[in-house]
């Protein structure tokens, strides 16, 4: 009886918003954290990185829509190199999702990989593990705890984004309708009920993972406090 | 040392509510009259026109708009917005707040009628010269009202049926939350085309129409008005009603290219 097509989207959309957000927001946390140099602009990017979390996301929408609209700089590009606009498109609440989802995943994977002990990188280190040896054995599995919460969060945050979205991927049913934007469509139309059912679906999906995820982090500190 | 934290905390604590407290006081602070209008975002332009000679006109009164969707304002008087007057673009968001008895039924009255428009970027370059060409492939998106809520968008749904070409236009279609947000769509070139009011048309240099809707292909646009009966200022929302009925300003309806009924 309701369309399940803005839910089965908003997935979607998250989801390979995910897969750009945590690759992304690893890498800049890991080398501002870990970074053989300082890198200059080293407070810039993360000051940047971060803006979206605090902004209201209807100053990131305008933003995006300054850039990647027809007019815009990166609009015009992506219209004379590949001839596809990306503006109310899904490939535009993809980028909306990324952009505001980022700092969460930014800031978990900072805080994770600031408590890794570097000592046990160094021992690590004088055993010959190569880099990559050493990150993949001992930096991930240490920062774990914290990047897993920083998935978590930034897909629930990807999942209920709204602002940016409804800006620059527009309202279009299958295509750029995820919850958030149906949930106001059909409220604004005084459709209650189908603006409750979404509500509710998205409330009990991101309570579930939150709630997950907070459980399990309290109860692996509490093994690993049990064990120290 | 501890209690000079405690103290600290206090005063902190102390000095939040204080703020919170007055900044609930400077929200709910009293002012002369002010009359709320919920009118549809297509009567964006002249009503402002209208705000200025009125205000000059009538000194003591502050008229604040709220402009939108007619479907998104008529759930908003139903749950309780503050609202004098209200001015719908299309019938059916006036029955309905009739029908819940929102509305004073004996001052409504379909004060004007528009135009129903196609408009592309003024740069255009897809040629689109009427409906029909809107299923032309190169077309690829339309902007238009989302017709749940916005009027504009409605109408220009009947204007696909009559046409024939609801079919092949629905994947192409772009929901705006309102008529202007589909006028701004077009203007920066976001979509190809778009479904406007002929008044939303006229006020914008950066678009052109090409085409408009033929008489009966679409139901009527009237819009009607009506006083509400939960409104704080009766008589100043009167008053100021039936100045937009009067000549003065009919003449500012019609220099946007309203007609005026009557």
């Amino acid at each position: 009886m309701f369309d399940w097509q803005p839910v089965l989207l908003s997935f979607k959309i998250s989801a390979i918003a995910l897969v750009f957000v945590v690759v992304i927001g690893t890498l800049i946390a890991y080398l501002v954290v870990r970074g053989p140099f300082r890198f200059p602009g080293k407070d810039l990017i993360e000051t940047l990185v971060t803006l979206p979390l605090v902004l209201p996301p209807v100053v990131t929408g305008f933003t995006l829509l300054l850039l990647f609209g027809r007019q815009g700089p990166l609009g015009r590009l992506l219209n004379n190199v590949f001839h596809t606009q990306i503006v109310f498109t899904p490939c535009a609440a993809v980028v909306a999702a990324l952009v505001v989802s980022l700092p969460l995943m930014y800031q978990s994977a900072k805080a994770a990989f600031q408590t890794v002990d570097r000592h046990l990188e160094d021992v690590a280190r004088t055993l010959k593990a190569s880099e990559t040896k050493v990150f993949l054995t001992i930096t991930l599995p240490l920062a774990w705890p914290g990047l897993l919460s920083g998935i978590i969060l930034s897909f629930s945050r990807a999942l209920g984004e709204f602002g940016a979205t409804a800006m620059v991927a527009g309202n279009i049913p299958g295509k750029t309708q995820t919850i958030p934007v149906a949930i106001f469509f059909a409220s604004e139309s005084n459709d209650l009920r189908t603006a409750g059912f979404y509500v509710l679906i998205i409330s009990a999906v991101t309570f579930i993972m939150v709630f997950g995820v907070n459980y399990w982090s309290r109860r692996k500190m509490q093994r690993l406090n049990g064990r120290g | 040392m501890k209690m000079n934290k405690r103290m600290t905390r206090t005063i902190a604590i102390f000095l939040m509510v204080g703020l919170l407290v007055l900044g609930t006081m400077t929200i709910f602070a009293a002012s002369p009259v002010e009359l709320n209008v919920s009118a549809a975002a297509s009567l964006k332009d002249v009503l402002m026109d209208i705000q200025k000679l009125y205000e000059v006109k009538q000194p003591g009164v502050k008229i604040n708009f709220n402009f939108g969707s007619s479907g998104k304002l008529q759930t908003q008087i139903e749950q309780g917005a503050p609202a004098d007057l209200f001015i719908s673009a299309a019938a059916k968001q006036m029955d309905a707040l009739d029908k819940e008895n929102l509305i004073v039924k004996k001052s409504r009255k379909d004060i004007l009628t528009n135009q129903l428009t196609l408009i592309v970027p003024k740069d255009s370059t897809l040629n689109i010269k009427d409906f029909k060409d809107l299923t032309r492939e190169d077309v690829k998106q339309i902007g238009c009202g989302a017709p749940e809520s916005v009027p504009a968008g409605q109408y220009a749904q009947d204007v696909f049926k009559f046409m024939n070409i609801t079919d092949v236009v629905k994947g192409k279609l772009v929901f705006g939350t309102d008529v202007r947000a589909v006028l701004t769509y077009v203007e920066t070139g976001n979509v190809d085309a778009g479904i406007v009011y002929k008044t939303d048309a006229l006020i914008s240099d950066k678009i052109k129409i090409v085409a408009t809707a033929p008489e009966g292909s679409h139901e009527p646009i009237v819009y009607p008005a009506a006083l509400l009966t939960n409104a704080a200022q009766p008589k100043a929302a009167a008053k100021f009603y039936s100045y937009l009925t009067s000549s003065d300003g009919k003449k500012l309806f019609e220099k946007y290219g309203f007609s005026v009924k009557k």
